[in-house]
């Protein structure tokens, strides 16, 4: 790979509690690129995203973020850093209007640039703009993955961690999830760390897939490959 | 007739304290979901410390200003001293820690101050108004106090809807952990909370202590009807806290008016009791709309 990674761990070591769930996991996703995390229930690739986002605290490892390490920093202080994480499921604040969901993601930016922010948002997602005085907790699965995904853009980070975002969507709503992502990465020069369940999806967008298996990268490829390598899908992806 | 609007504005007046001292309540329970047993005692030592500056200076409205400065403080003070060693821990810590501090505090008023009765001067005149030559049954007094209350919570509200700083507390409120990944520093947030708090226990303080005298205990019956105003309200709810305070502050001033001024303690018991009884959420839960 010829671009230097935007993100990458090095080594990282993290668990709850008396259980450690990662053995040592290295990735790196290049700059403007997708990066899918697959593998099986309980292969640690929540955590792994949570120990990035600094939710999960490494016991060891470096965590480098153009080359900052940005391991055992708070979850608030990651994001100032400039990655944005999108948690699985229940990311929305239901009790907040789709407007100040969008506006207390763009709170990261320069006061003069939120109102701009807030109007690019709006216009690349119309449902959200007329959906902009309703609480957030009315919209439906999809909706909501779409109020999240915009809210994480507000911050204009530089790098986008995604944890199942398909989770519990239809299939048509999971199209327009992956093509939105995928949009993301050509229009904007997104890097995106995306995991997921759903591999097939996943790999239809990414650049670069990595495997995890029990906490360990067990195989790490270019999408096309991993979706074409029949005997790693029967054993981790299932598909 | 003329009884029962006298009873009722001076019930108006009352309320707003009570509103005032649930209004502090629910800043912190929002936030760090912890009851604040101490809030009273705090009140209350900001309280002595605007009548010292009142001695000294003759000033009122000196004293006045630096026990809302000392509540802002006191607050984010305990907060970050005390409260966040706690607040990760079981519910019950934070129980107990906030009734030591309610303990502490008195007791330190005591040592420092000792533990006398002392007049607190109003704000304004304490002599009935009347409308033509009707009395109307409250005071000038009366007035600032509902006004002061209402131009808080006025405040605080659109400080809530309208800026960056209140939609921060809001998301710190209702979801800390995605306000956190949204890069919300939620620790500022919390401390900020508990200083609001400070602040409008102390403007309750500042405002009910010329009717029961300044002691360490002075602020306890307050504390107890401000927090089953807070339960009317539901505690969630900054409007809920303030309706509960009227609500509470009108039915007791009939109470007393009507039945005895010896049943408004009991009253004000007893409705906290039957409130928790009958709807323990409160009559303005928002929470209902949380069960995802």
């Amino acid at each position: 790979m010829s671009k230097a990674a935007a993100l990458a761990t090095d080594d990282v070591v993290a668990g709850y509690g008396g259980v450690e769930v990662l053995h040592g996991v290295s990735i790196s996703a290049a700059a403007a690129t997708i990066t899918t995390v697959l593998g099986a229930n309980g292969a640690g690739k929540t955590t792994l995203l949570r120990t990035i986002g600094g939710i999960v605290r490494p016991r060891s490892g470096r965590i480098l973020l153009d080359g900052v390490d940005l391991a055992r920093r708070r979850p608030e202080d990651v994001a100032r850093a400039g990655v944005a994480h999108v948690p699985e499921g229940q990311g929305v604040i239901i009790e907040l209007t789709v407007e100040e969901n969008l506006r207390l993601g763009g709170l990261l930016r320069p006061g003069g640039e939120r109102a701009a922010a807030l109007a690019d948002a709006y216009q690349r997602f119309g449902m959200l703009a007329d959906r902009r005085r309703r609480a957030a907790g009315t919209l439906s699965g999809g909706e909501r993955q779409i109020l999240v995904i915009a809210r994480a853009l507000m911050s204009a980070p530089r790098v986008l961690l995604l944890d199942e975002p398909s989770l519990g969507l239809a299939p048509k709503i999971v199209a327009q999830v992956m093509d939105l992502i995928r949009q993301l990465r050509d229009d904007a020069g997104l890097t995106v760390v995306l995991v997921e369940q759903n591999a097939r999806s996943a790999l239809a967008i990414a650049n670069r897939g990595i495997v995890l298996n029990v906490g360990k990268v067990v195989a790490e490829d270019d999408g096309a490959a991993l979706a074409a390598d029949v005997g790693l899908r029967r054993h981790y992806l299932g598909f | 007739m003329q009884e029962f609007v006298e009873f009722t504005l001076g019930g108006v007046s009352t309320g707003m304290i009570y509103a005032a001292i649930a209004l502090s309540l629910v800043l912190i329970w929002r936030g760090t979901r912890i009851l604040n047993y101490s809030q009273g005692g705090m009140a209350m030592f900001t309280a002595y410390i605007a009548l010292i500056v009142i001695n000294h200076t003759g000033n009122y409205w000196l004293g006045f200003a630096v026990a809302l400065a000392s509540g802002l403080v006191l607050g984010a003070v305990l907060e970050r001293t005390v409260i966040r060693q706690v607040a990760s821990k079981a519910p019950m810590n934070a129980v107990i820690v906030t009734i030591g501090l309610l303990i502490f505090l008195e007791g330190l008023a005591g040592i420092i101050y000792g533990g006398s009765f002392r007049s607190f001067p109003p704000a304004f005149s304490i002599g009935g108004l009347s409308l033509g030559s009707i009395a109307l049954g409250i005071t000038r007094n009366d007035l600032f106090t509902a006004a002061a209350v209402l131009a808080a919570a006025i405040v605080l509200g659109l400080v809530f809807r309208f800026t960056s700083v209140g939609l921060r507390m809001r998301a710190t409120a209702f979801n800390s952990s995605v306000a956190r990944l949204l890069g919300v520093r939620v620790g500022r947030v919390l401390t900020l909370g508990w200083a609001l708090a400070g602040l409008l226990g102390a403007l309750a303080g500042m405002l009910v202590t010329p009717t029961t005298f300044l002691y360490p205990n002075s602020m306890d019956a307050i504390f107890v009807l401000g927090f089953t105003a807070a339960v009317i309200g539901g505690l969630e709810s900054p409007v809920g806290a303030v309706v509960g305070g009227l609500i509470l502050g009108v039915v007791l001033s009939y109470v007393g008016g009507y039945l005895g001024s010896q049943l408004v303690d009991i009253f004000g018991l007893a409705a906290l009791v039957v409130v928790l009884m009958v709807r323990p959420s409160g009559l303005f839960s928002t929470t209902a709309t949380r069960q995802v």
